[in-house]
């Protein structure tokens, strides 16, 4: 059974339209010079198309490319035709382009509004989204870093879908541990230079939907240092360029293979070799590249596309976290099965199984992780917005380093929580959830990658105990904190009792995490840092979100609509749910780590 | 060719539809609003036309200040400019009187060809488009699958019942209603979101235009049907209740 998906089995436009214009005020963007000659209008429009076409050319092949796994045909691979019919509408619309300025075809789209846009076609199809997402970090990247001619030759066909990208970091021995990357870059006389290696975990590696394909790649250069900073970055083609009648002479790039995923079935996932003399362009193997940015930036460069990565990671767990919400609501007001309690005749009518008390439960919980975690997505691109754009220096840093603290989170929390969404999902489902004829097991192995990809769970906790919470001497978790202080006084000031409640307990929360921060940060034993950061990232992830939700209720209070409708009215529930059900478990996983607990760090190997 | 497109703002198909209490329409605050789905073919026709033949299209939408939305879509997909019939509360305009008011804003307009969809989504009547032909004494055809204009005349493939398709030629100037899925739809682009902003959308009152809405009709209530589940048992010989089966489908159920 095949099911159709409307709009409201994927994300709540209303909650869009709430978060943009009356939490984070999109509107006002348009006063600044960027993006003067936006207005709601434009940015409703955009929206609108971005709906549109993940309603309909994304959604309704995400159960045939998840039951079409691409495959290896004469050493090509081929993915299911209605990939590439999505992505041409998507590219055909302008959307490739959409957060580009004007110089560069773009339509010079506020973040904020873009990803938001996004969000429509990652709760669709995932899989094809992740074409397309991959290749609007490739331009940013190369905006940010590449040549002019690079940028020339490659930016303008990756805007207009003629060309695709990838990110080439892992290798089959280096996938968490980037400096052991093994993949040489040996000079050429002409400048470039010629790869030779394996890549793992390629996504779009190969494929015919576009006449092109860029990989940015990581490689050592001749002579380089050992570790991460030996690494620079090279921008391999699929096809070079002008060097053939039929569209580009052929690099020497080729499939090594497919990895059979649990999830993201759509988009294919390569081992790529560079340089194995498949292919020998100008009569020799090795994979031709050209330097991007400076030799030994390779890794700075590639995570000015990583943190836009994690962003869009934690984007794509939430839309798939949303649209799991949004087929258990629809389903649980449509199943019927049982009675209301205390009814005992048998032969009365039975109820939906939204009245039931656990099911219910079951749906506010997913509510609470699945709106919480997309408000924090687009207060993140909101806040790249700001890097950009805001008037004066100081807040344009203050805007960085937030985002800097808060990309671990959005990358890891939205992956985890908005996976428990999918789980709970299926069990709304019951034993239909389970079975293939539903959409929501999907939902769920699409979801399961998001804590592994783009930096796994663990890497973001250690980068975050490790590195974000003293960056800056302290200053990027103070601005962070300082906001959630702010939250706090502003819902105090609303003068209700239920937003007072909150802020009393967001600023107990606040206090602790300050104690616990300092702690870590002079912590002698940089193992037991390390074994608890897990822990102390889920916390403040925890307390970020309620932090979030209790913004959105604070906007909510300010304009004097708790009771304007239902709509509010369920914001609210569910802001009140994250604060009696979910905030609790903050002291819980930071108690051990308070008193400095070494039971994860003194375990050995040979006790298991 | 000047082509006018007749186009209606409806509540999106998947919407959550809730009556008023006073039962005399649904809620429409928390309501999304799409195009019309047969109007979307319409234009997709309109814009084609134009492509091979030149001239302009301009879409007509009446309703209150949220149609803004569908008319800039419109623009975005291509229509040259439009003509916005501002009215807060068509409820209680029967399709009589709607007809009127389209067709003389059509008139202000002397339009060579009127395209509009079969039918709305929402109330489903399938008239507007007929009557306005009448009203503005032009030639028209139904249900169509496809327009084309050859030698100064119109050649239109016309649906009908059981499979059977009928070609029209008829005149210009002239009113077509269009069959939904005809045609692939194009989107809208952010280009063209853009080139929007820049087109005209010229608003007129029914005021203006002398068109008093008086309703013909009286809409009383609006109510969701009640869904039933009656059991019954059939008695007799298994012969005996395939017959009673076979008697209920045909004259109580009328599927066979």
């Amino acid at each position: 059974m095949t099911q159709t998906i409307t709009a409201g089995q994927l994300l709540n436009e209303r909650d869009i339209t709430f978060m943009l214009y009356e939490w984070l005020g999109a509107q006002d963007l348009c006063a600044r010079p960027q993006f003067a000659e936006h207005s709601r209008e434009t940015f409703d429009a955009a929206l609108e198309i971005y709906s549109r076409i993940a309603i309909d050319l994304f959604a309704p092949h995400n159960k045939k490319g998840d039951q079409t796994e691409p495959r290896i045909e004469n050493g090509m691979v081929s993915v299911i035709p209605e990939v590439a019919v999505a992505l041409a509408a998507f590219c055909e619309a302008g959307l490739m382009a959409a957060a580009q300025a004007p110089a560069h075809g773009g339509m010079g789209l506020p973040v904020l509004v873009e990803r938001a846009g996004f969000a429509w076609l990652m709760a669709a199809n995932p899989a094809t989204a992740g074409f397309a997402l991959l290749t609007i970090a490739n331009v940013n990247l190369l905006l940010a870093n590449g040549s002019p001619e690079q940028i020339e030759d490659y930016v303008g066909p990756m805007l207009t879908g003629r060309c695709f990208g990838t990110m080439c970091l892992s290798e089959t021995q280096a996938g968490s541990s980037l400096g052991d990357i093994a993949t040489r870059a040996e000079p050429r006389p002409d400048g470039s230079h010629r790869l030779f290696g394996t890549k793992m975990w390629i996504s779009a590696g190969d494929h015919e939907v576009a006449e092109n394909i860029v990989h940015l790649v990581l490689a050592r250069m001749r002579d380089a240092p050992l570790g991460a900073r030996g690494l620079s970055l090279f921008l391999v083609p699929k096809r070079l360029p002008g060097s053939a009648s039929d569209g580009g002479e052929r690099n020497d790039v080729s499939v090594a293979g497919l990895n059979h995923k649990m999830g993201f079935r759509g988009i294919p996932n390569t081992v790529l070799v560079f340089g194995d003399g498949s292919w020998q362009p100008f009569g020799e193997p090795g994979a031709i590249g050209y330097l991007v940015g400076q030799p030994g930036q390779g890794l700075p460069c590639m995570f000015h596309m990583m943190n836009e990565a994690r962003i869009s990671v934690g984007l794509g767990a939430t839309a798939i976290g949303y649209a799991g919400y949004r087929h258990a609501l629809d389903y649980a007001r449509q199943r019927a099965q049982g009675r209301a309690i205390g009814n005992k005749n048998p032969s009365s009518r039975p109820v939906p199984i939204i009245e039931h008390a656990d099911v219910k439960r079951m749906l506010l919980a997913q509510k609470a992780y699945v709106e919480g975690a997309l408000a924090l997505c687009l207060y993140c691109a909101r806040l790249v917005d700001e890097e950009r754009t805001a008037e004066t220096t100081g807040e344009r840093h203050t805007a960085s380093r937030l985002l800097g603290i808060l990309t671990p989170i959005v990358k890891s929390w939205p992956s985890q929580w908005c996976l428990e969404a999918n789980n709970l999902a299926i069990q709304v489902h019951g034993g239909y959830g389970y079975t293939r004829d539903y959409n929501v097991e999907q939902f769920y192995r699409d979801n399961r990658l998001n804590a592994i990809h783009e930096g796994t769970h663990g890497i973001q906790a250690i980068d975050f105990v490790g590195r974000q919470l003293s960056l800056h001497g302290g200053a990027a978790l103070g601005s962070l904190l300082d906001r959630m202080r702010q939250t706090a006084s502003a819902a105090s000031g609303i003068g209700t009792a239920r937003l007072a409640e909150f802020a009393v307990a967001l600023s107990g929360v606040i206090e602790r995490l300050t104690h616990v921060a300092a702690k870590l940060v002079s912590q002698p034993e940089p193992a037991i840092s390390l074994a608890n950061a897990t822990p102390v990232l889920e916390a403040f992830g925890h307390a970020v979100i309620a932090w979030i939700w209790l913004d959105q209720a604070t906007a909510i209070g300010a304009a004097g609509r708790e009771s304007a409708d239902d709509f509010y009215r369920g914001k609210l529930q569910a802001c009140q749910y994250f604060f009696r059900w979910e905030l609790p478990r903050v002291g819980a996983l930071i108690d051990a780590v308070e008193r400095g607990d070494a039971t994860v760090a003194a375990m050995t190997e040979t006790w298991f | 060719m000047k082509i006018l497109v007749a186009i209606k703002q409806v509540p999106a198909h998947d919407s959550r539809l809730f009556i008023e209490p006073t039962g005399e329409w649904i809620e429409e605050n928390d309501l999304g609003y799409e195009v019309n789905e047969p109007d979307a073919y319409a234009l997709e026709a309109a814009l084609q036309l134009r492509e091979q033949h030149g001239g302009e299209v301009i879409v007509m939408c009446a309703g209150p200040a949220r149609v803004s939305s569908t008319i800039r879509e419109a623009l975005a997909k291509g229509a040259d400019r439009a003509l916005h019939i501002e009215e807060d509360d068509l409820r209680h305009w029967d399709n009589l009187s709607v007809a009127q008011l389209l067709a003389k804003a059509a008139q202000t307009e002397q339009p060579d060809l009127v395209l509009t969809g079969l039918q709305s989504d929402d109330l489903g009547f399938g008239q507007t488009g007929v009557i306005m032909a009448e009203l503005m004494g032009l030639p028209h055809a139904t249900l169509a699958m496809s327009v084309e204009v050859v030698d100064g005349r119109l050649r239109v493939k016309c649906e009908l019942e059981g499979g059977w398709f009928q070609y029209v030629s008829m005149p210009l100037p002239a009113l077509v209603t269009i069959q939904s899925g005809i045609l692939r739809l194009r989107y809208a682009t952010l280009m063209g979101i853009k080139r929007a902003k820049t087109k005209e959308v010229r608003k007129i009152t029914p005021a203006e235009l002398g068109a008093a809405g008086e309703p013909g009709i009286t809409l009383r209530r609006i109510y969701a049907p009640h869904s039933l589940k009656q059991t019954q048992m059939l008695a007799g010989s298994v012969q005996e209740q395939a017959a009673q089966l076979v008697e209920k489908l045909k004259h109580e159920v009328r599927v066979i």
